[in-house]
């Protein structure tokens, strides 16, 4: 009935030589060619593994033992090379400022050409056709700084299929784009799917975001092992993703909270073609049931600014009269798309540049001219990579580095590190090395050597990025414990769960200017601001409006109060 | 705040539209031109020609005014050190001597010392333009191309062009990295001693070694997986042909070469002019 598979792994094992397990165990998986597949699993599940089997990078870049057979379009995959792989698999990495290896969009879509010794007419041809496809071809000639991050990933698109691959492998097509190029994204791989019908797989863990579109199938990859293979209804309706950290779209969890038996038939696994008939009665009464919060007390101003310009040039205004207050205690998010002021706003706020108009009150002293290092004091940046912070090799010197630098002395140190370290939850691994630590863990050190320094203000640049749902949970509860505290705590970010779920207000940049400061709530529903700030509007909103529930903020607002109230319960 | 070291701008002017290698053989035959010759006249003929050509490829001065004062500051040191240390050294090449001011000792100033360092200063004024109008005006992917173009092989051409074109991240990580760092309490400024300020700047350089891992890691699965290294040849996007253009460049190049030899054998019958005889 069926063709034949286009790949097939029979009882397949891969463990890197440098690690003690296997990374993938007993892999039985067949896909069909024209299929569109969805490849999730939390961070260390071995998903991007099999990707790297499937594109050749195993065992060609990375070594290790291949116990079983891979066959792609019935080839042997571990007996070719992977330079005959790239021919039928074509591969879209994560990071797409990594990838582009050109000095223009032309050269880096010709760049497989160029390796294949194509002529340079037909090169010349195939680039703009290629191009045209993912509508490059008016800017064949800009350089990748120029680029937004959906122009960057639209270039690495046309640079695979440029090839005629039979295969498109897209590893995290979703990381670092803001949540409207995110959207994008879903719907130029789908368009591309639908037209040429090539076989795509997408490796990602942001379920919601990618199911914006269709998939035929959904893979659940847990410790290196298949776990599930169905189709998104039965997905979405089982407790398959909650029991292994993946997080399921937000309208589900509503439907659970209201204590929906959520099951395959009624097409859960998009709000267009969930069925109603059965939700709307529970929904709402739900919904109506939530308590409001109690008020909370009005808190001093802890940081005040003021009319804030600033450029870089002289010429273009990156902060423009940027005016917000925020108080002692507060948990609040800074959103925009890519270039709107935000990395800025916390270089000006730290003085790591200077502001050309405008002042910064802490309480009501002007810091205008405190240094660097005594601005570090009240607030501390942690930035977004932790490799680009690590300098140390062992944990208590990386923490100790700041109070080392400030001459503090040995034993006043050891007892602030050691109380850091507690509080970070860091304590058993007070003489590990760094390297020996999980991405997360090193984002917490990172976390610990601001803390150490006692700040009164955090600000963190995108402090979930690439973080699975149970990673980005762990940050997010460290973050409120700490938060609790009396750390006030303001988030750069473009996960438009962490702002509705963990922030209740929400500052939105546009163009070097605030175009709002109101609750997330609010944020996440106003069709006008989310499509001039390149958010997305949150499902959750949809679900009220299919319900008939006339104000969709407030249920959104009442999701996120009653969310909270689980958060508390759970922690009790 | 961008540091544009290299920074290759995209203008259509006739210099521009040459090919890298037409550039780099200009470059080369110039120079050693002037470095063959001490005749004044000829290295001024070479300067106007060489500000001409900066003129033509339409370089801003403000691109260029801090390469520009640091070449100042080299000429400057260099010329009152070779008056130090070689005082006589004008008198020793031209055989005669006219002295202008008595200075002390040994110091003394002569007209065969003032015309030796002012052509050996005019000699760098007139080839670091020609330096900069070279990297200013290069593509570097077109000049990576070149390079193969001549036999050198690709993968080596291709690193020269990789490292231009990740430069300015490399940077921005720098950047980044530093301000964190000082952030947390770190002292780059003079205030801080030179034993100290060196270890500071591990501070910097280790994290920006391990993330520029990272990118290199990335940057090579990205090449592995489109067919970099496959075959033994490549072709390049962004290949010129050899136009009219090159071959007039060249032609014109190659004269100037010429003349700086021919003068010296036939006219000067040295590499000095000698004015004093």
């Amino acid at each position: 009935m069926r063709q034949k598979p286009i790949i097939e792994f029979i009882d397949y094992s891969f463990q890197y030589f440098s690690q003690a397990e296997p990374t993938l165990e007993d892999i039985n998986l067949k896909i069909y060619p024209g299929e569109k597949i969805l490849i999730v699993g939390p961070s260390g599940s071995g998903k991007s593994t099999l990707g790297h089997c499937i594109n050749g990078l195993i065992p060609f870049a990375y070594e290790g033992e291949i116990k079983g057979t891979l066959k792609i379009k019935d080839l042997i995959a571990k007996e070719q090379d992977i330079f005959l792989l790239s021919k039928i698999v074509g591969t879209v990495l994560q990071d797409s400022d990594g990838q582009f290896v050109g000095l223009t969009v032309g050269e880096d879509i010709a760049f497989a050409l160029e390796n294949d010794n194509v002529n340079i007419h037909k090169m010349h041809d195939t680039v703009r056709k290629v191009a045209e496809m993912v509508d490059m071809d008016k800017l064949l000639k800009s350089s990748p700084f120029e680029l937004s991050g959906g122009q960057k990933q639209r270039t690495s698109l046309a640079g695979v299929m440029v090839d005629d691959v039979d295969v498109l492998l897209f590893d995290e097509p979703l990381a670092n784009l803001d949540p409207a190029t995110g959207k994008t994204a879903i719907e130029i791989i789908d368009d591309i799917h639908k037209r040429t019908n090539k076989t795509v797989l997408i490796i990602e863990h942001r379920l919601e975001d990618v199911l914006h579109r269709d998939v035929d199938r959904i893979i659940v990859i847990a410790d290196g092992r298949i776990i599930a293979d169905m189709t998104p209804d039965e997905l979405v309706s089982s407790s398959i993703l909650f029991e292994n950290g993946i997080r399921e779209p937000l309208y589900i969890t509503a439907l659970k909270y209201a204590g929906i038996n959520v099951h395959k038939d009624m097409h859960p696994s998009h709000l267009d073609t969930l069925k109603m008939d059965t939700v709307i009665q529970p929904l709402t009464s739900w919904y109506k049931r939530i308590e409001k919060p109690q008020k909370q007390d009005e808190k001093p101003n802890i940081l005040k600014v003021e009319n804030l310009t600033f450029s870089y040039d002289g010429k273009r205004n990156i902060l423009d009269d940027v005016t917000f207050d925020i108080y002692e205690g507060d948990m609040i998010s800074i959103v925009g798309k890519n270039g709107a002021g935000k990395s800025t706003l916390a270089k000006v706020l730290c003085g790591f540049e200077n502001q050309d108009l405008g002042n910064i009150y802490y309480y009501s002293e002007n810091i205008k001219d405190k240094s660097i290092k005594e601005r570090a004091e009240i607030i501390g940046l942690v930035m977004q990579n932790p490799n680009q912070m690590i300098s140390k090799s062992l944990i208590y010197d990386e923490i100790a580095l700041g109070l080392r630098l400030r001459n503090v002395p040995e034993e006043e140190i050891k007892e602030r590190v050691e109380k850091v370290l507690e509080v970070c939850g860091l304590s058993p691994f007070i003489d590990w090395p760094i390297s020996a630590l999980s991405y997360g863990q090193k984002k917490r050190v990172t976390i610990a050597s601001i803390l150490v320094l006692e700040p009164k203000i955090i600000i963190l640049d995108e402090p979930t990025a690439g973080q699975d749902y149970h990673h980005y949970t762990e940050i997010m509860k460290f973050l409120e414990k700490i938060n609790k505290m009396g750390v006030t705590i303001i988030m750069i970010t473009h996960d438009m769960h962490l702002m509705l779920e963990y922030t209740p207000r929400a500052i939105v940049l546009l163009d070097g200017k605030v175009i709002a400061d109101t609750k997330a709530s609010i944020v996440l529903t106003d069709t006008d601001l989310v499509s001039k700030a390149n958010l997305k509007e949150t499902s959750l909103y949809y679900l009220a409006e299919k319900a008939k529930i006339e104000d969709g903020t407030l249920f959104v607002q009442r999701f996120i109060d009653y969310e909270k109230g689980v958060r508390e319960t759970n922690e009790d | 705040m961008k540091i544009k070291l290299f920074s290759y701008n995209v203008i259509d002017t006739p210099i521009h539209r040459l090919s890298g290698l037409t550039k780099l053989a200009c470059f080369l035959l110039l120079t050693f031109a002037v470095m063959f010759s001490y005749d004044i006249r000829f290295i001024l003929f070479v300067m106007l020609f060489s500000f001409i050509i900066l003129k033509v490829s339409k370089i801003k001065f403000s691109q260029i005014k801090l390469m520009i004062i640091y070449v100042l500051i080299f000429l400057i040191t260099n010329a009152i050190l070779t008056f130090l240390f070689e005082p006589e050294y004008g008198v020793s090449i031209y055989g005669t001597r006219h002295e202008v001011l008595r200075i002390f000792g040994r110091y003394n100033l002569t007209q065969e010392q003032l015309l030796y360092q002012t052509t050996k200063v005019l000699k760098y004024a007139s080839v670091i333009p020609l330096g900069i109008i070279f990297l200013l005006t290069t593509n570097p992917s077109e000049f990576a191309a070149s390079l193969n173009g001549v036999g050198i092989p690709y993968k080596v051409a291709y690193a020269v062009s990789l490292t231009l074109r990740y430069f300015p991240d490399i940077q921005r990580d720098y950047q980044n990295i530093s301000q964190a760092q000082q952030a947390r309490g770190l002292e780059m400024s003079k205030k801080a001693k030179f034993g100290s300020r060196f270890k500071n700047a591990l501070l910097i350089i280790i994290p920006l070694i391990f993330s520029t891992l990272d990118r290199i890691e990335s940057i090579s699965n990205a090449m592995d997986l489109r067919g970099f290294g496959k075959l033994k040849k490549r072709t390049w996007y962004s290949k010129k042909k050899i136009e009219t253009g090159d071959y007039v460049a060249i032609g014109l190049s190659v004269l100037i070469f010429a003349m700086s030899i021919l003068i010296s054998i036939f006219i000067n019958g040295s590499r000095f002019f000698n004015p004093f005889i």
